[in-house]
């Protein structure tokens, strides 16, 4: 069973398509990113995946559960998501923020989990801290224990590293790669950061309004349109409209 | 399911213990109330005479009527606190339910309206001889009815903030006042013009607020009133949820859920 299965999903915002017939799926243990610029529909298809926005058409299956059905909340239980979109309430303490989520997936021994995920993210010091008062760095760390709270088999993160330096992002990084290999979980991530995207992902889909203009592994991408590294591509691709499967501009 | 619902009470008590701010204005806003028209009474009676046997049911009111604005306040503001703190895409993204949401947001409005209105009610027997609890195992159906008014309203309310943002997030206060008028809150229903009048028998308070002065007045409780008031709430609070679930429900497909604001 595929971890997401999306099929001709299609959003239209007043008569505008923000994501125009997508479709892909995601296994189980593999690691997929959605690359492109902004406004490319990525963020949109994120949302729809995970309930947030109901698609105009299309379906989505998440962990072998019909998302526009009754049974979402049962997947929903063995997914997670971050996003810099939302936050946690910054009056709660960090620990307090992850017992309100540990019960609301019902997370096993709740405080052992916040416990050995505050000491995998280095957040032990920060657990009586309220969430308010941390740094950029240390939110998005807590945001990341929030989205590992019920063990996922399905994490979604939109730009999981936006607001870190380059030697937590690093280290965050690590961590996820970490996580997938030793829970078999699949992560769909949106990014700009095309060395975290290299990084972390076997695979990516390149976004252009809307549509996925292709889908192939890093190292396929960059041989295939003949550029440097991933960065080029996806400029490439922005600026001068790439997106034919079979062809490998110059 | 339970584990669920408890974990929003415990985020919104946790939330609300360590808030000085929000306890104080709790119980603020009806100490002045009761203040206010419990000398505003006194004064009255000193002028009009032993004679104005009425006005004995205006503190009565005053309290019931608080009763049923906390409890939209309570229920309203909880579920605001969530789309202040841009915390509410990760709850519908959980596996928790919209339903499951609101009623833990549902018994967090119970309490806070039940600690709301502990000094005033103190204040109302010990400084104006008005003891809320006079008027009997009736007092209880009246609050649960008022309470289930409010929460109709403020379920419309929230809908309307899901859909059209936090531009709109003045609904519930404006809603309940503007309805106020036509609730036999102060006065009896026959008081207002033929039209008006209409628009009161359809309001869940008018049946309330009339039951009220007759077990203060006449010491009588007329069961017919609360069974109205409990009939036309249950209308109230489907239409509320409805209306509620219906916006929500466009707030999804128009993508606003994300970054839920202005």
């Amino acid at each position: 069973m595929s971890a997401i299965v999306v099929e001709n999903l299609v959003k239209r915002f007043a008569g505008l398509d923000a994501v125009a017939g997508v479709s892909f799926t995601v296994e189980r243990g593999q690691t997929v990113a959605l690359l492109g610029g902004n406004g490319a529909g990525k963020t949109t298809t994120i949302a729809m995946i995970l309930g947030l926005i109901t698609p105009t058409a299309g379906r989505v299956s998440v962990l072998g559960c019909d998302m526009g059905a009754r049974g979402a909340s049962a997947a929903r239980a063995r997914m997670n998501f971050q996003s810099p979109y939302v936050d946690l309430p910054k009056r709660l303490t960090v620990r307090q923020n992850l017992d309100v989520y540990a019960r609301l997936y019902s997370a096993p021994r709740p405080a052992e989990r916040i416990a050995a995920l505050a000491e995998q993210l280095a957040l032990t010091e920060f657990l009586d801290r309220r969430t308010g008062s941390l740094s950029a760095g240390q939110a998005t760390r807590v945001g990341l224990a929030k989205a590992l709270i019920n063990d996922p088999e399905l994490l979604l993160l939109d730009e999981p590293t936006a607001s870190l330096d380059p030697d937590t992002a690093d280290w965050v990084r690590s961590m996820l790669e970490a996580y997938r290999n030793e829970h078999g979980a699949a992560i769909l991530l949106a990014s700009h950061n095309m060395a975290e995207v290299e990084r972390l992902a076997g695979r990516v889909l390149m976004m252009k309004k809307g549509r996925i203009v292709d889908d192939a592994a890093p190292r396929e991408l960059i041989a295939r349109y003949g550029r440097a590294n991933l960065e080029e591509v996806f400029l490439h691709i922005a600026r001068e409209g790439g997106g034919e499967r079979t062809g490998a501009p110059q | 399911m339970t584990g669920r619902i408890l974990a929003i009470v415990l985020r919104q008590w946790r939330l609300f213990s360590g808030s000085w701010p929000r306890i104080a204005d709790l119980a603020y806003w009806p100490i002045v109330q009761i203040l206010l028209w419990g000398f505003l009474q006194i004064h009255i009676f000193r002028e009009a005479g032993p004679g104005a046997v009425v006005l004995s049911a205006l503190l009565g009111a005053i309290l019931l009527w608080d009763i049923a604005w906390r409890g939209q306040l309570s229920l309203s503001l909880a579920f605001f606190e969530e789309i202040w703190s841009r915390n509410l895409g990760h709850l519908l993204v959980s596996p928790l339910r919209p339903t499951e949401l609101i009623g833990g947001l549902m018994i967090v409005s119970l309490v806070k309206t039940g600690v709301a209105m502990v000094p005033a009610v103190a204040i109302a027997a010990f400084a104006f001889d008005f003891n809320l609890f006079s008027l009997g195992p009736a007092l209880y159906l009246f609050m649960i009815a008022l309470v289930l008014f409010a929460w109709s309203i403020s379920l419309a309310a929230m809908g309307l903030v899901v859909r059209y943002g936090q531009g709109a997030q003045e609904m519930p206060w404006a809603i309940m006042l503007g309805l106020a008028p036509f609730c036999a809150i102060y006065y009896p229903l026959e008081v207002l013009p033929a039209v008006f009048r209409w628009v009161g028998a359809g309001l869940p308070p008018s049946y309330i607020f009339e039951g009220m002065r007759d077990v203060v007045v006449q010491g009588t409780v007329d069961l017919r009133l609360i069974a109205a008031a409990f009939a036309l709430d249950a209308l109230w609070l489907a239409a509320g949820a409805g209306v509620f679930f219906a916006l929500l429900g466009s707030a999804r497909r128009r993508g606003m859920l994300l970054q839920i604001g202005e």
